[in-house]
């Protein structure tokens, strides 16, 4: 297989941080969206993203990022991402993921405006 | 004249194989000083390329063609399949919209096109019943 990816949650008392690793395309979005769907559905609905460690993002996983922020919406959360390289940041613009989700350049930033 | 390279490159529409286009692309940008966020637009182009050509191209060959020829100064790259060609409407985005999401400007395909003619500085598709190609131009960044 080409893309090894992960993921790997770490979960706080009102939020949850969410981190990939591995090229964000059908396979890894499937398995990132089950993982924000079981959090959501227990009621954590203040989520970040961490993709730092993905270097590259094709449409159909930027249509999974847009269910999650969907998903998110309809329980009133709120989801961020953080660690995006200038050209995911630019695509993330494009596609007006950054009118409904956050960018921030680390966790900290991420977390802290939530 | 400019140093020239001309790569050939023929993937089966199997998952992940853009992958293997992209690093490609890559590795030719990096030959020639492209900057990262160029390298990565490059990379991005030629993933939203292939698996245009492997959603919709229905060819029977199942093979998706890749010529990159790169300079001192840009990267040229052509992505061709022998599939049925694609309509208007496909090129506009329209027909691969789906069903309409909670914010109709969170459209959630048919995003690839409008991604690669974003990040590349020229595009052109050319397409039949016998196939499409894609071509598009990445320059190099002057300092």
């Amino acid at each position: 297989m080409l893309n090894k990816f992960d993921i790997q949650i770490r979960e706080a008392e009102e939020h949850a941080i969410i981190e990939t690793t591995g090229y964000l395309n059908d396979a890894l979005g499937e398995q990132l969206s089950e993982k924000a769907q079981e959090l959501i559905q227990g009621g954590c609905v203040q989520l970040v993203i961490n993709l730092e460690k993905t270097t590259l993002i094709n449409s159909i996983g930027i249509s999974i990022l847009i269910e999650i922020i969907e998903a998110l919406e309809e329980r009133e959360g709120t989801l961020n991402f953080c660690g995006l390289s200038s050209t995911q940041e630019r695509t993330f613009r494009m596609m007006a993921i950054a009118k409904y989700a956050g960018i921030f350049p680390d966790e900290e930033s991420a977390v802290a405006n939530l | 004249m400019a140093d020239e390279h001309k790569v050939l490159l023929t993937i089966p529409m199997y998952p992940d194989m853009e992958l293997a286009a992209a690093k490609t692309g890559s590795v030719l940008a990096e030959l020639k000083d492209f900057n990262e966020d160029a390298v990565e637009e490059i990379q991005l182009a030629i993933i939203e390329t292939c698996i245009n050509a492997s959603e919709h191209s229905q060819s029977e060959d199942k093979e998706v063609h890749i010529q990159f020829l790169v300079t001192d100064d840009q990267l040229q790259v052509k992505i061709t399949d022998r599939g049925v060609g694609i309509t208007a409407d496909t090129l506009d985005g329209t027909r691969l919209l789906g069903t309409a999401g909670v914010h109709p400007d969170l459209r959630k395909r048919g995003r690839g096109l409008q991604i690669i003619k974003a990040l590349m500085d020229e595009v052109m598709i050319e397409s039949s019943p016998n196939g499409t190609t894609v071509s598009f131009t990445k320059k190099k960044a002057t300092e």
